[in-house]
């Protein structure tokens, strides 16, 4: 068994629900009783799966990672390789289902945003598998520090619209799909691409990325016969860690850890760090953890790596966090670059800078654990889009 | 009887249609704001529409998005419009609502809030991203203490949300008028008075049309099928475009609320 929330409203704890404008709760509404027809319909499950294996790749290969655990000499670290999806990371678990959705509901449209480009890239990708017409809002900074990713969408056949207002990341460009889905909405599906906004959104983006633990529950078993002690993930909107966490929800063995991005370091106003140094709010319609200041107003993130640049963080994640479930922490830009590195040469793994992240911790942490402690990391996604970026901080031109 | 339901009231005995005049509060500071207050009430603003400048308006076009950030760069907030409100009150009795994202008043705190609200002098709110289904908190104290709290339909609303809708909200009904964010739109829905009509069976609540009403033809016609008009984006365009020069910008909104006041006149609808 699972956690059976949210509850009818969408509420997780005093977390979550609906806060959108009137002309969006229809929309809102009709995708939930889709979902919930979907999700009782055995040939969603049948095409789903179908597309999951043949086309994504799944299952992800469960890896040992034996240098990297032997290097920090403590507990075994296992990789959950959703850098080998197609299109380089979970994000397309979550965009095949919602595509499929947005057939069922014969949607003309999808729209998304995107933050690294991760999202968008696979939100495209399924948008031209499925036909459906595609326009993708992104900030005008990550356009700039994730550029290889703007031009894959494009080839993609998907429309990128630059987002110039706010601070021109992840946020804005999410107010701006919003904005255009009100606008769009009776032919349009918004594709969110993480477990955040509004019901049913956080429980949707969740169902669909909770192969992810799924999948890791029964190879680890296989594998070590008995369950991880930790599971470890970044956490931006937190779609990768929600997916890899909700399987094992009631093994209250498994201890959960989600790591932030610190960005200059959490005392320094220039982080993404909602759960560590947020304050509950409403943003981009649910209730949860916000980077906001004393008069409600929004505080701008500041991470490395796009995908955890965001002031908001996914309602469950705020709850988990008030009762206890999960622990979070954080781990800085140079932290973030450090583990880069690492994974990079002690395994022959490239990691997302989201990814990096959740190493980053993990390489501090394991090393103060037993060796019949068992670790697995996500590594939501490969750090190809990255390269330019890292490289640019290492002071190499290309 | 709230100030509101009395303007309604009066409005409808002299077969009046109501001009509801939205501008961002603080924008360009809280002193013009006050100016701009009393000036729309002197040329025929029967509600003022003060908007809480927030960072993320979702439900709003880049007119209202600059003038909120116009607003905040003055450091403009919740506390600080309220404050503005009770001085106002020494000198006009228009009714004025506020028009907030739901987060600042959630900071602020809900009770909080409608107890200042109401102490000063402030007669409705409207919170766009708060729906009736997160409402209940907010509602059941608002009622308590007599602040109007305003819901709104939109184009896409079926009979079922009419009708949750309609018995929910306080002081009028905001139809939005497109299916979209605000600003001002070329042409209007023809669907509008279609609308309102199938609002009305389910509530005697005035209705009112906002989003996209722009220029006095607008105003016109959309007053026709309703019990008055919300102009915002076409205002506030001209406090961004008059910019520094206070004095000018007063008159020249005021010059600007007359011409819509004339036009959803009564005299004038009988001359079209």
């Amino acid at each position: 068994m699972r956690n059976s929330l949210p509850d009818k409203k969408g509420h997780f704890g005093i977390f979550g629900g609906k806060y959108v404008i009137e002309t969006l709760m229809p929309a809102l509404n009709e995708l939930e009783n889709a979902y919930h027809e979907a999700k009782r319909d055995r040939e969603f499950h049948r095409e789903l799966h179908k597309y999951l294996s043949e086309y994504a790749g799944r299952p992800t290969p469960l890896y040992f990672a034996k240098r990297l655990t032997e290097k920090l000499g403590g507990a075994r670290i296992y990789l959950k390789r959703e850098d080998l999806c197609h299109t380089g990371a979970h994000k397309i678990n979550n965009t095949l289902g919602q595509l499929l959705l947005t057939k069922r509901m014969g949607k003309k449209r999808v729209i998304a945003e995107t933050g690294a480009g991760q999202h968008g890239v696979a939100t495209a990708t399924a948008a031209a598998l499925f036909g459906i017409e595609c326009e993708i809002f992104m900030g005008e900074e990550d356009i700039e520090r994730q550029s290889l990713n703007v031009f894959r969408m494009k080839l993609l056949g998907a429309k990128v619209t630059p987002v110039s207002s706010g601070t021109k990341t992840l946020k804005d460009a999410m107010n701006e799909a919003l904005r255009n889905w009100i606008t769009t909405v009776r032919d349009t599906h918004y594709v969110v691409g993480s477990t955040a906004g509004p019901h049913p959104y956080p429980m949707i983006v969740r169902d669909f990325q909770s192969v992810i633990g799924h999948e890791t529950k029964l190879q680890i078993l296989a594998r070590e016969g008995r369950l991880p002690d930790y599971l470890i993930a970044c956490v931006g909107g937190g779609s990768n860690a929600m997916g890899i966490y909700y399987s094992f929800y009631n093994d209250k063995k498994v201890k959960f850890i989600g790591v932030e991005a610190a960005g200059y370091g959490l005392n320094t106003g220039y982080h993404g760090a909602s759960l560590a140094k947020g304050k509950v709010g409403v943003l981009h319609g649910s209730k949860s953890y916000v980077l906001q200041d004393d008069d409600g107003q929004i505080k701008p993130a500041h991470s490395i790596s796009a995908g955890l640049d965001y002031p908001g963080v996914g309602p469950e994640h705020s709850y988990y966090k008030k009762t206890g479930r999960a622990k979070y922490v954080s781990a800085t830009d140079k932290e973030a670059l450090k583990a880069f590195e690492l994974l990079s040469k002690t395994e022959g793994i490239i990691p997302a800078l989201e990814s990096a992240h959740a190493i980053a911790y993990t390489s501090k942490f394991a090393k103060k654990l037993n060796k019949n402690k068992i670790i697995v990391v996500c590594l939501s996604g490969r750090g190809d889009k990255d390269v330019n970026q890292v490289a640019k901080f290492m002071g190499e031109k290309l | 009887m709230g100030r509101i339901e009395e303007k309604f009231d009066e409005l409808k005995g002299k077969k009046e249609k109501a001009l509801i005049a939205f501008i961002s509060a603080g924008d360009p500071d809280i002193d013009t704001t006050k100016s701009l207050v009393l000036e729309m009430e002197r040329r025929g603003a029967d509600i003022v529409e003060l908007g809480v400048p927030f960072s993320d308006p979702l439900a709003d076009g880049p007119v209202i998005q600059k003038s909120y950030l116009r607003a905040l760069k003055g450091k403009t907030s919740l506390k600080k419009i309220i404050k503005m409100v009770k001085e106002l009150r020494k000198k006009t009795d228009v009714p004025i609502v506020l028009m907030s994202s739901y987060n600042p008043v959630l900071r602020y705190g809900e009770v909080k809030f409608v107890n200042d609200a109401v102490i000063s002098g402030i007669d409705g709110v409207i919170i766009p991203d708060l729906p009736p289904e997160e409402s209940d908190n907010l509602c059941k104290m608002a009622s308590q203490k007599g602040l109007d709290t305003v819901f709104l339909l939109a184009p896409t609303s079926d009979d079922e949300r009419m009708k949750l809708i309609c018995g929910r909200s306080c002081g009028f009904i905001y139809y939005i008028s497109v299916t979209g964010i605000t600003g001002a739109r070329k042409s209007l829905s023809d669907n509008i008075g279609r609308m309102v009509k199938k609002i009305k069976r389910f509530t005697d609540l005035p209705v009112a049309v906002g989003f996209g009403v722009s220029s006095p033809e607008q105003a016109e016609k959309v007053a026709r099928y309703s019990d008055g008009i919300i102009v915002g984006s076409a205002i506030v365009k001209i406090i961004e475009k008059t910019g520094q020069d206070r004095k000018r910008l007063v008159k020249k909104v005021g010059k600007f609320i007359k011409g819509l006041k004339e036009a959803i006149s009564p005299t004038n609808r009988q001359k079209i």
